[in-house]
Parts: structure tokens; sequence; C-alpha cells
């Protein structure tokens, strides 16, 4: 009796301990736990977002247009707004100039020009409508962007996007990987000749080239960047999964298994699979930083999220035309936004390498 | 060794079939029906059936896989469909601009990342050491677009020492010119993930017996850091640059997009935009074929830089 009963709590007792070796590990390094603090950071700042409990009216125009950051409100570039009083008046000026020429050979008289009776009509019906503006403010935390939207809103709601993104092209890239790599290492003969020549089809394109010509024959949005991520990108977990799974199959433990008449499957996710999670973790880590950067490079193009969704790369693309203008503030926030993350992700990633790694005692 | 070339090319051919099926399933198959895009403002029936007649959008999916075949094995793609200049002249007139820019990009990146890498390797554990990797982490973190947009803003619109963009016809004055903004900023991209790396292969290196065993032997610093560390750190730095090598072709995308640089890079952007799939499926498949030939490369490199690596 007491032998059958020992093997099973003895195996979950090993997996755990390794699993609190590897947290006790990561707790006594200071830099990967604060790294991991930070990720959590942004994991629940980015589940509030999902959930609608902040930054949900981001499309909001709460402000006027280019409002500047509140601490910087005196020192901004000013914003000139023109209404259509104004517009009127700069034309009445041009024309009176015109007409003041004596060639008059640029400007049209009224009786000449075919869209000045329209325009006439258009201009009183649109005088019977009043719009009603709601108060906007003159300048918000973070400033306001080209249509008066608050940047930390949408700094909220663009970082919960690339989250997405980046977490979910990856758990998918590396369930792909996993299974596919778990088969081509176990199984061998055809059927790895048959993912291997998959592999070295996928990798002798590069990613971003790929990404393109996936992108290229799909549409926009969410789900469409998260599926052409996990397509082009599993080939790194597929290659090291396989290697992993080649290793271990003939090791004693899954002979044992065998033995005492596991199947394949449970062989190969039961028993193999725990042992080699932690570096599944680690790639995961990677990945998720590469598919954010990826994302961004994407949705700057063109090629990523749908235009009524927002995301660190889709504001970096209202950047460029801004600076010219001197609104520096929307660059600057999502660079230092996105640095944190990828920082945070990348120290942890290494973190979670050397805690991980059974190799150390 | 001959015979070990002929069989890695006889290798190439079912991986470059399934590069070639990859394409057609994604353009032919999930792309759906491009002559919609083709046929524009003009949408008749008569003009869709011409367009599809046309491209052989009407014969059976084997058929078409055929003719995309013999395409592939003549190297000649047909036209564009947004230019209907032949994609052959295209790619031709792009690749040139690309090789300028990333090849000087890659040169001087790499000479300046291992020199500063050694530097680095070598007062390992001090202050600067500390503060190189600590600078390189903070710089990968940032977004290359971050570096291309506040370089062009910066040093070509405010400062002015630089035009903001453009290319010419001249190769002299493109150096002059065109070429040191892009190749200022390529660099600094490339730069802190280099130094990181190449750091490492050092240091792994200097922990070895034998640059204990020079130092026994009383060989000056200088010596066993260019003589000893430094052949044997730079088999795994000259397969990461030979594995790079492919990325030449394609050129640096972001760059050539951001300065007007007519290269493989904004074109591929630009067929992206377009849906110009003739022009997409003939960059990938030279970039798939260099990508090939540049492993096979790599393996012979790797062989004659390092006497104890076997091929078979």
């Amino acid at each position: 009796m007491p032998h059958t009963s020992t093997t099973p709590p003895a195996a979950q007792h090993h997996h755990n301990s390794l699993t609190r070796i590897g947290w006790r590990r990561l707790r006594r390094d200071r830099i990967g736990f604060s790294a991991l603090c930070i990720v959590g950071a942004y994991l629940l700042l980015a589940l509030a977002a999902w959930s609608g409990l902040v930054a949900s009216h981001w499309q909001d125009e709460v402000a006027h247009p280019y409002a500047p950051p509140t601490l910087f409100a005196g020192a901004a570039p000013h914003h000139v707004e023109l209404n259509a009083a104004d517009i009127d008046a700069a034309d009445r000026r041009a024309t009176s100039a015109a007409a003041l020429d004596s060639s008059g050979a640029t400007g049209l008289s009224a009786s000449e020009d075919p869209l000045a009776a329209d325009l006439a009509a258009a201009q009183q019906q649109s005088a019977q409508y009043r719009s009603t503006e709601q108060a906007r403010a003159d300048s918000l935390p973070l400033g306001a962007d080209q249509r008066g939207r608050d940047v930390l809103q949408k700094l909220l709601q663009g970082s919960a996007t690339s989250l997405q993104v980046g977490i979910a092209g990856a758990l998918l890239a590396l369930t792909i990987g996993t299974v596919l790599g778990a088969l081509s290492g176990y199984f061998g003969g055809l059927l790895d000749d048959l993912l291997m020549w998959g592999y070295s089809v996928f990798t002798s394109v590069p990613d971003m080239l790929l990404l393109l010509a996936f992108a290229a024959v799909s549409g926009r949005g969410i789900g469409t960047v998260v599926l052409v991520m996990a397509f082009t990108s599993w080939t790194g977990t597929f290659r090291l999964m396989r290697a992993e799974f080649l290793k271990h199959k003939g090791r004693e433990y899954v002979r044992a298994a065998d033995a005492i008449g596991a199947g394949h499957g449970r062989r190969m996710f039961h028993h193999i699979l725990p042992n080699v999670s932690h570096l599944l973790l680690v790639q995961f880590s990677m990945l998720t930083v590469a598919l954010i950067k990826y994302e961004a490079i994407l949705s700057f193009l063109g090629f990523g999220v749908g235009v009524t969704q927002v995301s660190w790369g889709a504001m970096l693309a209202e950047a460029p035309a801004e600076l010219l203008q001197g609104y520096w503030w929307q660059m600057l926030a999502v660079t230092l936004c996105m640095s944190l993350l990828v920082t945070a992700f990348s120290l942890l990633s290494d973190s979670l390498r050397d805690a991980l790694d059974p190799k150390v005692k | 060794m001959l015979a070990y070339i002929v069989r890695r090319v006889w290798q190439m051919v079912p991986t470059l079939f399934g590069v070639m099926l990859l394409l057609f399933v994604l353009f032919n198959w999930v792309g759906g029906d491009p002559s919609y895009i083709l046929a524009g403002k003009n949408l008749s029936a008569e003009a869709l059936a011409g367009i599809r007649q046309q491209l052989g959008l009407d014969l059976p999916l084997p058929q078409q896989f055929l003719i995309f075949m013999r395409q592939v094995l003549t190297l000649d793609f047909g036209t564009s469909w947004s230019t209907q200049q032949p994609v052959s002249a295209l790619l031709h007139s792009r690749i040139g601009p690309s090789l300028l820019l990333t090849g000087s990009i890659l040169l001087l990146g790499t000479v300046l990342a291992i020199a500063i890498a050694a530097l680095v390797a070598y007062l390992r554990g001090s202050v600067t050491d500390r503060l190189v990797t600590l600078i390189a982490t903070c710089a990968m973190s940032v977004s290359a677009l971050v570096y291309i947009i506040a370089g062009q803003y910066w040093l070509a619109f405010k400062g002015g020492w630089f035009p903001i963009m453009g290319w010419s016809d001249s190769t002299l004055d493109n150096l002059l010119h065109y070429l040191p903004l892009p190749l200022l900023l390529g660099v600094i991209v490339g730069l802190a993930p280099d130094i990181r790396f190449y750091r490492s292969c050092f240091v792994e290196e200097l922990g070895h017996d034998y640059v204990r065993t020079a130092r026994a032997k009383g060989l000056s610093e200088p010596v066993i850091m260019l003589k000893h560390v430094l052949r044997n750190a730079m088999i795994p730095v000259v397969t990461s640059l030979m594995m790079s090598l492919p990325y030449l072709m394609m050129g640096a995308m972001l760059l050539e997009t951001f300065f007007g640089i007519p290269g493989m890079g904004k074109e591929v952007v630009m067929a992206v935009e377009r849906s110009d799939f003739p022009v997409i499926k003939a960059i990938t498949i030279y970039i798939a074929l260099a990508t090939m030939l540049f492993n096979l490369l790599t393996d012979i490199v790797y062989k004659l830089i390092d006497p104890r690596v076997q091929l078979h």
C-alpha cells in the first residue's frame, strides 16, 4: 500500500518544488521582481481597459485640438483654431484684394462663379442649425491630439490593444509551435520530415516580409493581426520544442510511463510537457515583446489594427505630422509607455531564464 | 566539399516548392478574387470576366499553379498590376539603393559594434561595462519608429544638417547628401542589440582556459584580445552577420519609407498598399532564394573559419 500511494505525490511534490524554487529565485532577484511588478501593473491596467473600467471614452473629443499637457500649458506652441467666421473674413479680404487688383485675372466675380448660388444656399441652410458644442478643456494631464481626444485615455486604450495583440499572438504562436514541435520530435519519421519541410519554408522568408504578405491578403483588425503574427512566428518555438521532445522521449521516466501503459498523447503532454514548460515561459515572454514591436510597425504602416481601434503603432503614426507643428506630447507619452513595458518584459525574460534553469543550484 | 554543396542545393528544391505553394495558397486562395481590385470603378460583368481571363483566373487551380511555377522558374513575373511595368525591370531598379543603404549600415554598424563590444567585454564588471549594458538595454526598448521620426525631425527638419528626404540618380550625390542620415539612424537602431550579443560572445570566450594559458605564457593583453579571443569570438559573430545578409535585399523597410529611398523595402510596402500581388510574390521568391543561398554560404564560411566544424 505505501508503494502505490507514494509515487504520485512524489511526482507532484517534485513538480511543485521546481516551480517554487524558480519563484523563490525570482523573488530574490531584485531586478527581475520589479520587472514582474511592472508587467503585472500593465496587465491590470489592460484588464481594466478591456472591461471598460477605464478609458472607455477615449474617442470623446474633450479638449481643444492639440490642447497641451497641464504642466507645459504656458510653454507649448499655441494652437490657433479658425472658426467659420474667420474663414469668411479671410475670404472677404482675399476677394476685395482681388477686386482691387486692376487686372482682375485671378478672382472670379459672383456672376462667373458656378458654385456661388449653391454656396449661398448652403450657408443659409447651415445658419438654421445650431451645433451644441460642449465646453472643451484648455489643457489635459497628457495633452490632446488633433481631434481633441485625451492622450492619457488613448494611451491606456492603446496599451491594452498592444498588450492584447502581443499576448494573444504569442499564446497562439506558442500553441502552434508546441503542438507541431511535440509531434515532430516525439514521432519522428515521415511526420517529422513533413513538419521540418514546413519549418524550412517559413524560415526561408524573413518575418517582416511574411507578415506583410499575410497582411496583403487579409483585412484589418485585432483578430487578423493576432492570426497573422501567430502564423508567422511559431517557428522558433517549434524548433525548441522539437529538440526537447527528441531529447526527452528516450529518457527513463518516459519509458517508465510507456511501461505502465500511458498512451502517446499522455506521454507527450502529461509527462514530457511539464518538464519543458519552463522553456515555454521564457519563450512566451520573448515572443510577446517581439510581437508588440511588430504590431507597432504594422499599425504604423497602416496594415495593423482597424481605424476604430487605437494602439501604440497607430498613435505613433500620428506623430510625424504633429511634430512638424511642434506638438510633441503624444509621441513622448507613447515612447515612454512602450519602452517601460518592453524593458520590463526583456528583464523579466532574462530573470525567468536564470530562475527556471534547472542546472543552476 | 563539392558533394556537400551539390546535396545542399538539391535540398533547396523542396523548400522553394514549399514557398511557391505558400504564396499560391495565400494569394490565389486566401486572398480571394483580385479582379475586383483591378476593375476599380469600372465594375461590370464583362470587365471582370476580361480581367479573369487575362490573369488566367478562369483556369482550374492546378493549372494556375503550373503557370506560377513557370513564372518562378523563368524568373519572369509578368507586369505590375499598378504600374504595368515588367516586375523584373522594376525590381532590378530597386535593388541598387537597397544594397547601398543596407550594405553601408551593416558594414559601419558591425565594425562599431565589434569594437565597442570587445572593449566592454575586456572591462567586464566595471562601471563602463555596466553603463554600456544599461544604455544598450534602454536603447533597445525604444521602437525603431521613434528613432527615425525623432532623427528626421531634429537632425533634418530642425537642425537642417541633412536633407529631409530624397534620392538622386548619381551615386556620388546619394553618398554625400541623401545617405548619411538614414545610415546614421540605421546604425543607431542596430547598434544596441549587436553590442549586447557580441559582448556575450566575447565574455564567453574570455572565460575559457586558453585565455588563462596565454596570460600565463606572458602574452600582452592586446595580443590575447586581438589574436586569440577575437578569432574565436568571431565564429558566432560571422554566423549572425551572414544570417542577416538576406535582409540586405529587402533593405531597411522603414528607413526607405521615411526617407523616400526607392528600394525593395519601400516597394514591398507600396505593393501591399496597392494589393500589387505580382510584385509581392516576386520579391518573396527572390528573398527566399537569397536566404537559402546565404544559409549554405554561412555553413561554408563556418567551416573555413573554424576547422573543427564537420560538414555532413
